[in-house]
């Protein structure tokens, strides 16, 4: 060994074709999926389906579950499951709907309480997880059903009986915060479109799209704002290295509990955000709300390239899995296909990109 | 059987210590681990530290690098006695130990794995950010230092061989200012052309003032690189030696206590 090692040429090295290089991102998998779920209903669906309210029509139940698998997908970066992100969703909307309709209190105090309240519950999650050093799945599956039962109880305390609670949209109705969390946005902007011809109207000259649903921009925003933490902070560093290898990471000196404690507040917050915004469209909530969706985030968040056992995948893969999602519960409405191969599809999806997902990670590594 | 190696030998009796361990104890309720041990380590020399299992290497490496509290003796940091409560402590103190699982992330690039926990920072308030160019090009910089040439900074570590990641570990600890590196058995689960490449490692390490502590139970390795040589044997040292004063042989025997080794070796043929 000398110290003058050339550079450039070792001659065991072979130059990466730009294609292989492309194989070895984490969310290669989902974008490829997208372009074959959007190719198969380009041939079998009804061509309404990609026009924009076609569009706005799948884009809506994909943003709802894509702001839970973005959340998902960091946690499990961060080599931790959430399997009660779904009755967190019925919780935080009880809580969020208790906070408007019984206590009256004004959105600008409801909405940083529930979040509060979501952020709270997902420490706990976390720090049980952390204190008894036990799997995330056992813990949070306790949850999952604590939670669920706790919003059945909660909402026949609240209402008297009810397990839905009524008044949501009367309660916030003027309030100068809600055309954040719920409705059409831009719809200027839309309007402006429609009167020079430049999007599809009904006879009244009214756009058919009379704006884009808040939870799509929401969406958008939070999938590029975790990508950016994942990629270009600090702390992102240390959430692929707490999934990583818990011990490597915190013997280099990177709070591993403190990481993945905040992972479980924001998954939970996330599990908020959209309660927030779905109970405020509903005008009610109930206890069914979010049900199953843990799953449903989970799967979106392994399609985008989220390895199951953590240290491995990426936000922007999370965003096109859920899209995939969406893509297919509503896409099945415009074809001739039976609704209930849905989940046929679903299972089909994941065990696919579960072993695509394998063998990305033995490139990766290099698996010797 | 002498030891020839093209590995630069410092002069190690010229300089001060930069740390000294003074009859160190350590005692787990009734078992004692260290029953005296004293060790001292300059700048610029490998001092090798050789034992055989359960001689006391791993407690040993543990009370210098801040993990545990010796029982008795003292620790001189540059002359000065010094407490660390956490290896945190030690680290920043300069004392930076390279443990067998090099704390490294085999899913992670190489750059990840060199900053993780210490990322370099740029911008201000929201716009702080993980300063990704920055720590590309030093990664690269440090990793052609030791002489590998990575196929390019989000390369993962698990793509590397075994004596690559040893590199990498120690270009890290190097890079961040370590005054005194603790090898913990670096070369123990390698082949033959990644040991030299570590053992060169080392030599590149030593020349740049850094005092190289190599724990090993492997006494051709040891002798490779070594400038001064402590045996530790039922947790005491049974003496240090200076390069060129003691053969291969007696180091073997030390280790393993003696007679045994006699025995074996006359069977063997003087292979072991």
């Amino acid at each position: 060994m000398s110290d003058s090692t050339p550079l450039s040429n070792d001659e065991r090295l072979k130059t990466e074709p730009f294609f292989a290089r492309q194989m070895k991102r984490p969310e290669l998998g989902a974008i490829a999926g997208v372009v074959l779920v959007v190719i198969f209903f380009s041939i079998t669906a009804d061509g309404s389906m990609f026009s924009l309210s076609g569009i706005m029509n799948f884009m809506t139940p994909a943003s709802q579950l894509g702001i839970l698998a973005i959340g998902a997908a960091l946690l499990m970066i961060g080599g931790e499951f959430d399997l009660s992100i779904g009755s967190m969703v019925a919780f935080a909307g009880l809580f969020f709907g208790v906070c408007v309709v019984n206590w009256g209190l004004p959105l600008v105090f409801a909405i940083p309480l529930t979040f509060a309240f979501a952020a709270a519950v997902g420490a706990m999650n976390g720090a049980i997880v952390i204190r008894s050093g036990l799997p995330s799945f056992i813990v949070t599956l306790a949850f999952l059903f604590i939670l669920r039962g706790l919003s059945l109880v909660g909402l026949k305390a609240a209402t008297g009986g009810s397990t839905q609670l009524r008044g949501v949209r009367d309660a916030v109705e003027g309030d100068w915060l809600a055309p954040i969390f719920s409705g059409d946005a831009l719809q200027g902007v839309f309007g402006w479109l429609a009167q020079n011809g430049l999007v599809a109207t009904f006879k009244s000259g009214l756009p058919k799209v009379p704006g884009i649903p808040v939870e799509i921009l929401w969406f958008i925003v939070i999938a590029l704002a975790a990508t950016y933490v994942l990629l270009r902070t600090p702390a992102g560093n240390w959430i692929f290295a707490s999934g990583g290898d818990r011990n490597a990471a915190s013997n280099s000196g990177v709070p591993v509990d403190r990481v993945k404690i905040s992972l479980f507040m924001l998954t939970a917050c996330c599990a908020a955000l959209v309660a927030i915004i779905t109970v405020m469209d509903a005008g009610s909530t109930d206890a069914r709300r979010g049900f199953q969706k843990e799953f449903e985030a989970i799967i979106a968040a392994v399609i985008g390239g989220c390895l199951l056992t953590g240290g491995y995948g990426s936000a922007i893969g999370a965003f096109f899995g859920s899209i995939i999602f969406g893509m297919v519960v509503i896409g099945l409405t415009y074809t001739d296909f039976d609704q209930d191969w849905f989940q046929v599809f679903l299972g089909g999806m994941l065990l696919i990109a579960v072993l695509f997902n394998n063998a990305i990670r033995k490139r990766v590594t290099g698996e010797r | 059987m002498t030891v020839d190696t093209k590995f630069h030998h410092g002069d190690p009796a010229t300089a001060e210590p930069i740390v000294q361990m003074q009859n160190i104890e350590k005692h787990f309720g009734n078992i004692i681990a260290l029953a005296g041990v004293s060790f001292d380590v300059r700048p610029g020399e490998c001092h090798c530290l050789l034992g055989d299992n359960g001689a006391g290497k791993s407690t040993f490496i543990k009370t210098m690098s801040g993990v545990h509290k010796p029982t008795k003796g003292q620790i001189l940091f540059d002359g000065k006695p010094m407490d660390f409560a956490t290896p945190r402590d030690a680290m920043e103190a300069g004392i930076a130990t390279v443990f067998q699982d090099l704390a490294m992330i085999p899913l992670m690039s190489v750059t990840r794995n060199f900053f993780m926990g210490r990322e370099p920072i740029k911008g201000k308030g929201l716009l702080k950010r993980f300063d990704v160019e920055q720590a590309n090009a030093v990664t690269m910089e440090e990793m052609r230092k030791m002489g590998i040439n990575l196929r390019g900074p989000d390369q993962a570590v698990g793509t590397l061989s075994g004596g690559e990641r040893q590199t990498v570990a120690i270009a890290r600890a190097v890079y961040f200012g370590a005054k005194v590196l603790i090898l913990d058995e670096p070369t123990s689960a390698l082949g033959v052309r990644q040991t030299s490449n570590v053992l060169a490692t080392i030599d590149r390490v030593r020349k740049q003032g850094i005092g190289v502590v190599f724990i090993s139970h492997n006494v051709r390795h040891a002798l490779a690189v070594g400038d001064r040589f402590t045996v530790l044997n039922r947790g005491k040292t049974l003496g240090t030696a200076s390069r060129g004063d003691i053969s291969p042989e007696e180091l073997q025997n030390l280790m393993a206590g003696g007679q045994e080794m006699a025995q074996l070796e006359g069977s063997l043929g003087g292979t072991v």
